[in-house]
């Protein structure tokens, strides 16, 4: 008889990665570029590719943003699957007309003709003392941008999953990913996991307020969660998971139970994922409303570096409670 | 850095690049009739002035290499060897456009002769060549990539980047400029830091040729000579076909930037005419190269009838194109 051991709880950063290494073993036509990406430098010791895929498949490229998507995007139209790293989501500005006018759209303009199945892989690093160039959150940005998918998974399982799902799909996937989320744990099922792109999750059920919270915003709105509770207010926790195309049934289907609705986006204020969820759930749910929809975001300023100042400067588990007492204000007391 | 061309394309293979080159000529010359006439919607980029430099170039390629283009984009698929119809349909917005309808004149694409894509942000192009070629070295194939680009593209970040990713990576790349003097009304004579764009090919230590771009011959020598060495492992190479347009940077504008005396000039070296009195005093009958010009009319005649009665494309089609994989369950 054996004794049930505790399940084992992965590492969020490394679940990525056994993610990307599982796949190349799959699919030969996975490869990985990038700047640095044959050194552990930022993936940490398991991030180790060069050793058991080789030079060609792994590859360091120059500083050249513009260049290796632009690579990457020609390759994966001619028969490649690229993963191309971009280590700080701000790098992927350089790149940005790559992946907007080549990327995005060569498929569509093409009429079809080919497609681009490339993942393209960038963290968001707030909250590190990096100032403003290096802690943006750039994905709302890209999601104007008609022709990518967006994926920003919050868990391990989540992140395992929706990597193995966006190398195997056939269009570009920009995976961002939060700096913030790198050292949380969880378990993955066993297996060959997969997590469908364009499907949002249930995090904690709840039956008063709809709290979204979107990549590292989901942690500061779990935990505002778990302090409401303790004052008598329940709060559904939902994770978008995907933000291009926003799996937004899950979303409004929530708010015509609870009624109430607050976006937490780590992003800035100004067209954030906040914004686009708050117009959509106005537009379509807005008889089940029982009160303003708000957003707990980044205030429309650049990061600030002194300690004193980042500190807070994002969505906060205090924000969050604050803005959901705000808006379960009008409710009868149980 | 000036060299004549060292071998010819047989026979055959010149009267092939005739055929294209009078190909071009004469759809762009319809392309003028529809956008002058209102039946066209958008720009039109006229290659005409340019067919020798975009013919030789292609025909230096096999049909399975790799080719990327520019915004003036119709010369470049017809010179890979794309057939006519389905383009024309495409510039007139037309459900049996090369595109579906979706992409129009400056997009042109015909992924079946290697057309990867022709694109109108000027210097895009460039990386996605050097990924055809760096898929080709994955592969493990021969295959070659060629990037057209002007004077203009060479000026951006992407032109400097991609040389330097390709030499670094030896990938089989050929970065094809087709010097037309200007980007749009500027001289590159002001907007660049050389007279000779091949001259950049030094600082990423690769070959840079320059070649007279209104003899399809040459240019085509280039383009082989570069195929060969890409082809061999040998990296990327540097081409600059010194050509010029004869209309103006797109239909519908009249612009004076460019004195009458050097368009003049110019046209004193018409490509298809050079070609022609190399072909002729080469032995080929004159009769031969009419029968050729009679059947380039009716096919571009008939490319346009075509066109014309095509239907245009459903509602539902963008919706349809934009993923390969949709996404179910939310809002596009």
């Amino acid at each position: 008889m054996t004794v049930a051991s505790e399940p084992k709880r992965h590492l969020y950063l490394h679940a990525v990665i056994e993610a990307i290494k599982e796949e190349m073993r799959r699919d030969e036509r996975v490869f990985v570029m990038g700047e640095d990406v044959e050194s552990p430098l930022f993936w940490g010791p398991t991030g180790t590719f060069k050793e058991e895929f080789g030079g060609s498949r792994v590859r360091n490229t120059p500083m050249s943003e513009a260049a290796f998507v632009g690579a990457g995007i020609g390759a994966a139209m001619t028969g490649m699957r690229p993963l191309v790293e971009m280590t700080v989501a701000s790098f992927l500005y350089v790149a940005f007309d790559q992946v907007v006018s080549m990327g995005a759209k060569s498929r569509f303009m093409f009429g079809g003709q080919a497609s681009v199945p490339m993942v393209i892989r960038a963290t968001s690093m707030y909250g590190r003392g990096l100032a403003a160039q290096h802690s943006d959150r750039p994905y709302p940005a890209f999601m104007g941008i008609p022709g990518l998918k967006i994926v920003a998974p919050t868990t391990s399982a989540d992140v395992f999953g929706l990597m193995k799902s966006a190398i195997r799909d056939d269009d570009l996937v920009l995976f961002m990913e939060d700096v913030n989320l790198h050292g949380t744990r969880g378990e993955i099922p066993e297996g060959d996991h997969l997590v469908p792109i364009g499907r949002a999750a249930v995090r904690r059920p709840g039956t008063d307020v709809t709290a979204v919270g979107v990549s590292g915003g989901i942690l500061a709105a779990l935990a505002a969660a778990e302090t409401l509770a303790g004052e008598g207010v329940s709060v559904e926790v939902i994770d978008p998971r995907t933000l291009a195309p926003l799996d937004t049934r899950t979303i409004i289907d929530s708010v015509a139970r609870t009624g109430r609705l607050v976006v937490v986006d780590p992003a800035h204020r100004v067209c954030s994922v906040a914004s686009e969820i708050a117009a959509v759930v106005a537009e379509e749910a807005f008889d089940s409303l029982r009160g303003p929809i708000v957003r707990v975001t980044t205030a429309q300023l650049p990061v600030p570096f002194s300690p004193s100042l980042e500190k807070g400067f994002y969505p906060t588990a205090e924000k969050v409670a604050e803005a959901i007492r705000r808006v379960a204000g009008g409710m009868a007391p149980p | 850095m000036r060299t004549g061309p060292a071998a010819l394309p047989t026979p055959e293979r010149q009267l092939e690049m005739y055929r294209r080159m009078l190909r071009i000529r004469r759809f762009e010359e319809t392309v003028a009739e529809l956008m002058s006439g209102g039946q066209m919607v958008g720009s039109a980029h006229l290659a005409i002035g340019q067919e020798g430099a975009i013919v030789g170039a292609c025909l230096a390629l096999r049909d399975d290499d790799y080719m990327v283009g520019t915004h003036r984009s119709h010369g470049h698929p017809l010179g890979k060897g794309a057939d006519p119809r389905p383009l024309m349909a495409e510039l007139l917005g037309k459900a049996t456009g090369v595109n579906q309808g979706l992409g129009g004149s400056m997009h042109l694409a015909d992924f079946g002769v290697g057309s990867l894509g022709e694109t109108s942000i000027v210097g895009s192009g460039l990386p996605i060549a050097c990924g055809g070629a760096l898929s080709a070295q994955l592969r493990g194939s021969d295959q070659v990539a060629l990037a057209f680009f002007g004077d203009g593209a060479a000026n951006e970040g992407t032109f400097h980047e991609s040389l330097n990713l390709a030499a670094a990576w030896r990938l089989p790349v050929i970065f094809y400029c087709e010097n037309n003097g200007y980007a749009i009304t500027t001289s590159a004579t002001l907007a660049c830091s050389v007279a000779d764009i091949a001259v950049r090919a030094q600082g990423y230590g690769i070959p840079g040729e320059v070649v007279d771009g209104q003899d399809a011959l040459a240019c085509w020598a280039a383009v082989d000579r570069a195929a060969a060495r890409g082809r061999a492992g040998l990296g990327p190479s540097l081409v600059e076909a010194k050509t010029y347009r004869f209309r103006e940077h797109s239909e519908g504008r009249k612009l004076v930037y460019r004195t009458d005396e050097e368009i003049a000039v110019w046209l004193q070296r018409d490509p298809i005419d050079l070609l022609r009195a190399h072909l002729l005093g080469a032995g080929v009958a004159a009769a031969d190269l009419e029968r050729i010009g009679g059947e380039v009319d009716e096919e571009i005649e008939a490319s346009l009838e075509f066109a014309k009665a095509s239907p245009y494309p459903d509602p539902d089609l963008p919706a349809r194109v934009v993923f390969a994989t949709p996404v179910g369950g939310g809002d596009a």
